[in-house]
């Protein structure tokens, strides 16, 4: 496809990234900036999990053992704030930073000091948010949601954690601009819309997502900030304010950031499952569609967050059908993922055994989803460890697994050297195996009625909560041989070729770069037939 | 440069839509009466056809706000009414401190739908309460039920939750 070779990208060094630490500090160029963004990530996903461990260290038994309810409830708050805003986006945004140039044939992103700004401001927000474990009162407690009026009963951690939502919020702002701007403009020539990789094609929905939904969360929260201390009453009811009001902004915003969290998922996946079964991906056109449907139906359909607070008949059941119709774009993709594996010549590397699990797994945390879209059913899952295990189901063997299968994906081509395999599969059967063991006894544990964000239960879920909280240690301990499979990986071995996967040639622009990829790649635009 | 600026433009016009949410929120719920809220003024106008063919249970419910140091409660928990006839309820509150405090009554309806048709003559709620140190205040509330309710409502409930706005109001 490309008249570039090998020789004409290696007289290029003395382009080459400046020297020392600085280079990280003031780089601009997009593989730095992804590699900054990852490793933020990586380092915010131990930070988010060491919280989730002292949440299953205290409910492994009844009663209270290891920390003060007050203490549980700022863990439970900031792993997740953590998770969601630490660990996933940005490794997303760091997947978007590295893939998405080279799998369009653009020499970089369309502004590169904008995409500087946008992850030097990452550090920044976190250290705002961390800082507020230090202070009198602890962090912010009231769940991530910060639904008001608990949230406003805090402490001063409000302005710390909302001040680090509003950078966070500029900051996925800026980089979804330019990854919109970025596949708009500079794409190779013949590369057209429907010829972009499904991974290009997510993240392009993705970041419409963020650009309409991160505002209305940064006024909502403005708004908690101006409630506490400027005395205005938008989710006060003595002043004639509606602290419901809030829950519709929140989830108007948190419906379309689940899809945020999921979408890039989705296509990592259909790059992934295609290279190991060596077929094309089955219907293309309609995985495209399909996410974009997704995109639009997300919404419409915030509501089915809120059931128990109390709606009209008529928007009980809008919900609950706009919930349901969610699943048909999605089940679209389910077929598609499987019909691509379909009589495939399949081959299962690590990232395949992960793009697997996640294809199986998600599915099993969109089913149970479904069941809470019945809003009658809804009232009894509500608030219990059923939900808890539907949205990580659906996040950890959904969205972290797809992050864990790309980076054994494109390692090989990030660094030069294969990763090991027999380490890589040690931590994908390990990963798997513990995941279900932590998660699926949270199903049993919430449909008899246990109720999250407490620190203690009642006997009867002890059983469930043991089993959970030793699935919960050895996912999180297996993750220490990822970093060591990837550390190993960037020191040396065995060298990877250009395609690195048996003809993942055909599969994307990425694989006729060599491996690792020059410091300025696409330099000439490829010619994409 | 064009499409930057278009994208940015989306991204603040969308903060000022989470803005613009506020009004239209409370004019959706005034219009639907979604979410149990009423009016803080005097409703009930003029004399309603007294319907003695049907009872409606009242039931009514008080409660505090972030622990305010009253002790707030309604004269009975219960009351059947015929619709068209105005009948009066005493709540009772007792300033529980050494202090001077003032409260904002708030009150909901269930179900919100059929909110509209309780209607106040007279309420505590229409204006802040100030309670003198340990002193106890009668507080009436007079009321009619529309006789045009629908058919099917068979009992409501009229709650009322006080918020200390002691600190907000210097007096």
């Amino acid at each position: 496809m490309s008249a570039v070779t090998h020789e004409d990208l290696h007289d290029h060094h003395d382009h080459g990234p400046a020297k020392g630490f600085l280079r990280w500090v003031f780089t601009t160029n997009h593989k730095d900036i992804g590699t900054l963004y990852l490793t933020t990530a990586l380092i915010m996903f131990f930070v988010g999990g060491a919280m989730s461990l002292v949440i299953r260290a205290e409910l492994f038994q009844p009663g209270l053992q290891f920390v003060d309810p007050g203490f549980f409830n700022q863990m439970t708050t900031l792993h997740a704030l953590i998770m969601v805003f630490g660990a996933v986006m940005p490794a997303f945004a760091g997947l978007a930073n590295w893939m998405i140039p080279i799998m369009i044939g653009a020499p970089d992103m369309a502004l590169p000091r904008l995409n500087n700004w946008s992850f030097w401001l990452l550090p920044f927000a976190f250290a705002l948010l961390a800082s507020t474990l230090f202070m009198d009162g602890g962090a912010p407690a009231a769940g991530w949601t910060l639904y008001p009026p608990l949230v406003l009963q805090g402490g001063n951690n409000l302005p710390f954690a909302i001040f680090s939502i509003h950078l966070l919020g500029i900051s996925s702002i800026m980089a979804a601009i330019n990854i919109i701007v970025t596949i708009f403009n500079m794409r190779a020539p013949g590369m057209t819309m429907m010829k972009l990789p499904m991974f290009v094609w997510t993240w392009l929905i993705t970041a419409f997502l963020l650009i309409l939904v991160m505002p209305v969360f940064a006024g909502a929260v403005t708004m908690l900030l101006t409630d506490k201390f400027f005395g205005t009453s938008f989710f006060n009811a003595a002043g004639g304010g509606d602290p419901v009001l809030y829950q519709h902004l929140f989830w108007f915003f948190g419906h379309p950031e689940v899809y945020i969290l999921i979408l890039p998922s989705f296509g990592v996946v259909s790059q992934i499952i295609p290279t190991f079964a060596r077929k094309p991906l089955f219907g293309y056109s309609s995985m495209v569609y399909a996410t974009a449907s997704i995109g639009l139906l997300s919404f419409v359909v915030w509501a089915h967050h809120q059931y128990t607070v109390g709606m009209p008949l008529a928007g009980e059941l809008y919900f609950t059908y706009a919930t349901m119709l969610i699943a048909v774009p999605t089940g679209v993709k389910v077929f598609n993922w499987v019909a691509t594996m379909w009589k495939g010549a399949m081959t299962f590397e690590t990232p395949m055994l992960f793009a697997i699990a996640f294809v199986v797994l998600f599915t099993f945390g969109g089913f149970t989803g479904l069941m809470m879209s019945i809003s009658p059913a809804d009232l009894q899952y509500h608030d219990t460890y059923f939900i808890v295990a539907h949205f990580h189901y659906v996040l950890v063997p959904g969205a972290v697994f797809a992050l864990i299968a790309a980076t054994y994906f494109w390692l090989p081509k990030w660094t030069g050297h294969m990763y090991d395999e027999r380490l890589g599969k040690l931590h994908f059967w390990l990963t798997a195996i513990s995941v279900n063991v932590l998660f699926f006894p949270q199903h049993f544990s919430g449909l008899a009625g246990m109720p999250r964000r407490i620190p203690d239960y009642a006997v009867q879920f002890a059983e469930f909560n043991a089993m959970s909280s030793i699935g919960a240690f050895i996912f999180g301990f297996s993750q220490l041989i990822f970093v060591y499979v990837i550390i190993k990986a960037i020191r040396g071995g065995q060298p990877a070729t250009d395609e690195v996967w048996e003809g993942a040639a055909e599969h994307g622009l990425e694989w006729q770069l060599p491996s690792p990829p020059p410091y300025h790649s696409w330099e000439v635009a490829p010619l994409v037939k | 440069m064009r499409l930057v600026r278009r994208i940015a433009f989306v991204a603040v016009a969308m903060f000022g839509f989470g803005f613009a949410m506020v009004p239209f929120y409370n004019v959706f719920c005034e219009w639907t009466g979604l979410n149990g809220k009423v009016k803080g003024e005097a409703t009930a106008t003029g004399e309603y056809r007294v319907d003695a063919s049907r009872e409606i249970t009242l039931e009514f419910i008080t409660s505090l706000n972030e622990g305010m140091p009253l002790a707030f409660r309604a004269e009975k928990s219960k009351l059947k009414v015929h619709p068209g006839q105005y009948y009066t309820v005493n709540f009772y509150a007792e300033n529980l401190t050494d202090r001077q405090l003032t409260g904002q009554a708030i009150p909901s309806i269930a179900p919100g739908l059929f909110a509209e048709y309780l209607k106040k003559a007279e309420c505590f709620c229409f204006s802040e309460q100030k309670f003198e140190p340990h002193r106890e205040r009668t507080m009436p509330v007079r009321f009619v039920v529309d006789p045009k309710i629908p058919e099917e409502v068979r009992d409501m409930t009229l709650s009322y939750t006080f918020f200390d706005i002691t600190d907000r109001k210097p007096n």
